[in-house]
């Protein structure tokens, strides 16, 4: 009797985890069956599940109707030389704020939380004013140049992994008589190779996810990216359902790969920090 | 003893080169906005000519300005509506993803999923989904009898569908209260079973203080972030604040005053005034929950 109950009660709950499920999925699946099928079935009421006539020619005429292509290859330009510059910053500097032993790395750590904190909203404007007078505005390096030197929460996450390495390491190979640079780069970063995944994972996902970056800097359509120019493009094609769902579609796909082969970084991007990505 | 200085030296010098990136950012993207922004707060700049000083009228002008309240008011909406509704749901979730079931994981992907669509591409998608006349939305309402609202052109319930969305989004929130919940021994549990202990008292007296750090913190970092709001808001309105400015958020009228009208010292004085508020209500809630947070061994 009792056993009934429990199976009743928990096929009851496994029911509810499909549903609720279900629920968050289908907007996904939403987009994807409304970028395949005809303007004129996306705009009738009721309106039906699946196309009637499957339009794979949407993708295509999207293509050529917004420069898809081009702000792809901006998205990733921007994206990919973003997260080398992250990489960078974020391995050497937490490094020095972990495993090198100075008097300055407290301090300095203080400095790397605290601008963790600050809003962007307050540096925004002289930032503008800044990359006007070196005469960036219009290009992509007030949107990649940043991410050599100034990637606090980054560093914060390499610094936590450093010191999850034990200590002797660096140790050992300095009495050994290793040079700095040696120790830092064939000792101590092929056993951060998990973090640096973790870190890039993030990194990339930030800008090419990015909207305002875009939108303050970038000026010319042939510079824009996937997000700045598909909200250009609804701003003026607002009806373009099909092609703007294709188009957030395409937008959408190198996430969902990113996450289905770097899964279990991102977890760990959450562990080792302890606070989310 | 001559060889330890010089190492020591030595490590003094290697630790400022490895830390050389953040030495020039720091100084040149974090503390010389900072500085620059609160004097551009006290002068009238409109970029083309030279700042000029006048005090703290720009403050004094803000306060009298009813599209900064407006502003302010409807980002305070979207904090105190927004963020206790995201966290309970997301609480809610956690403890279904926390079941020891086979497939679990399956549903925990797609709770995870929508975090990670860009948010312009997740705004489009939810401006579809919520179409007044062709929306899916609208149509499962009238399923039930209902007749659904204009959702983001109406200026009541634009601001109810951002929040609809971000309850798609989540994901986030609901594995760091999964982790929490993780976290809490099954013990403590079993030790209130045996004590008589019910399903509700249980939850209110060992599952909620023990994953209130992590409340705290999504509170805070939500606080922060909302306060903050601005693309998903830009995008639905083409960054106009939309029906009757119903979503001029603070920081889309920031940037309409700095980006479209050039008052970049008005603009500044905004941005220190929302910087403030976060500040202050961060530090609010910190002082208010003391009491309400445990920390094991704290």
């Amino acid at each position: 009797m009792a056993q009934t109950r429990t199976t009743v009660v928990s096929a009851l709950f496994a029911l509810l985890l499909v549903v609720i499920g279900a629920v968050f999925a289908a907007p996904f699946v939403w987009m994807v069956l409304t970028s395949l099928q005809s303007l004129q079935q996306v705009f009738h009421f009721p309106p039906s599940l699946l196309p009637h006539v499957w339009e794979w020619i949407n993708y295509p005429r999207a293509l050529t109707t917004i420069p898809l292509r081009t702000y792809f290859r901006n998205s990733v330009t921007i994206a990919a030389l973003s997260t080398v510059g992250t990489l960078f910053c974020a391995s050497t500097v937490g490094y020095s704020l972990s495993l090198v032993r100075w008097p300055g790395r407290t301090a300095l750590l203080w400095t790397v939380l605290a601008t963790m904190m600050l809003p962007f909203a307050v540096k925004m404007i002289p930032l503008f004013l800044l990359y006007m007078k070196l005469h960036w505005v219009g290009g992509f390096a007030p949107l990649i140049v940043p991410s050599y030197i100034d990637v606090p929460y980054f560093i914060f996450l390499m610094r936590q992994f450093y010191l999850t390495l034990p200590r002797e390491l660096a140790e050992a190979a300095r009495v050994d008589g290793a040079g700095e640079l040696r120790i830092f780069w064939s000792v101590i970063l092929p056993l951060t190779r998990p973090a640096l995944a973790t870190v890039a994972i993030f990194s990339f996902l930030f800008h090419w996810n990015d909207f305002m970056g875009p939108l303050i800097y970038l000026t010319h359509p042939r510079t824009f990216t996937l997000a700045l120019g598909l909200q250009a493009f609804q701003n003026t094609h607002s009806t373009q359902w099909t092609y703007l769902m294709a188009a957030a579609t395409v937008f959408t796909l190198p996430v969902i790969l990113l996450f289905a082969f770097g899964q279990r970084y991102f977890t760990q991007g959450i562990a080792i920090t302890g606070i989310k990505g | 003893m001559r060889r330890r200085t010089a190492m020591s030296r030595r490590q003094w010098l290697w630790g400022l080169a490895f830390a050389a990136p953040w030495l020039i950012g720091l100084v040149v993207l974090e503390l010389y906005p900072m500085v620059m922004s609160a004097y551009l707060s006290l002068t009238q700049y409109h970029v083309f000519t030279a700042p000029r000083w006048i005090g703290l009228r720009n403050y004094r002008q803000l306060f009298a300005d009813p599209l900064f309240w407006l502003s302010l008011r409807n980002t305070l909406f979207m904090v105190l509506v927004g963020i206790p509704l995201n966290l309970a749901t997301a609480f809610g979730l956690a403890n279904l993803l926390n079941a020891r079931l086979r497939g679990v994981a399956v549903f925990r992907t797609a709770v995870y999923l929508p975090t990670l669509m860009p948010a312009v591409a997740g705004t489009l998608l939810w401006m579809w989904l919520l179409n007044p006349v062709y929306g899916l939305i609208n149509w499962l309402l009238s399923t039930l009898g209902l007749h659904g609202p204009g959702w983001f052109s109406s200026p009541i319930w634009s601001k109810p569908a951002l929040i609809v969305m971000g309850v798609w989004g989540v994901g986030a929130p609901a594995i760091i209260f999964l982790a929490a919940l993780q976290g809490v021994p099954e013990v403590l549990y079993e030790a209130a079973r045996i004590d008589g202990a019910g399903r509700r008292r249980r939850l209110w007296h060992i599952t909620l203080p023990l994953v209130s750090p992590a409340t705290l913190f999504l509170v805070i970092t939500g606080i922060i972030g909302t306060f903050q709001l601005f693309t998903s808001a830009y995008v639905v309105t083409g960054g106009t604040g939309g029906q009757d400015n119903s979503l001029l958020f603070t920081v889309v009228y920031l940037y309409q005053l700095a980006f479209t009208e050039l008052r970049m010292g008005y603009a500044s004085a905004l941005a220190w005034i929302l910087f403030m508020v976060i500040l202050a209500v961060s530090v609010l809630t910190f002082r208010a929950t003391r009491r309400l947070v445990y920390y094991e061994g704290g």
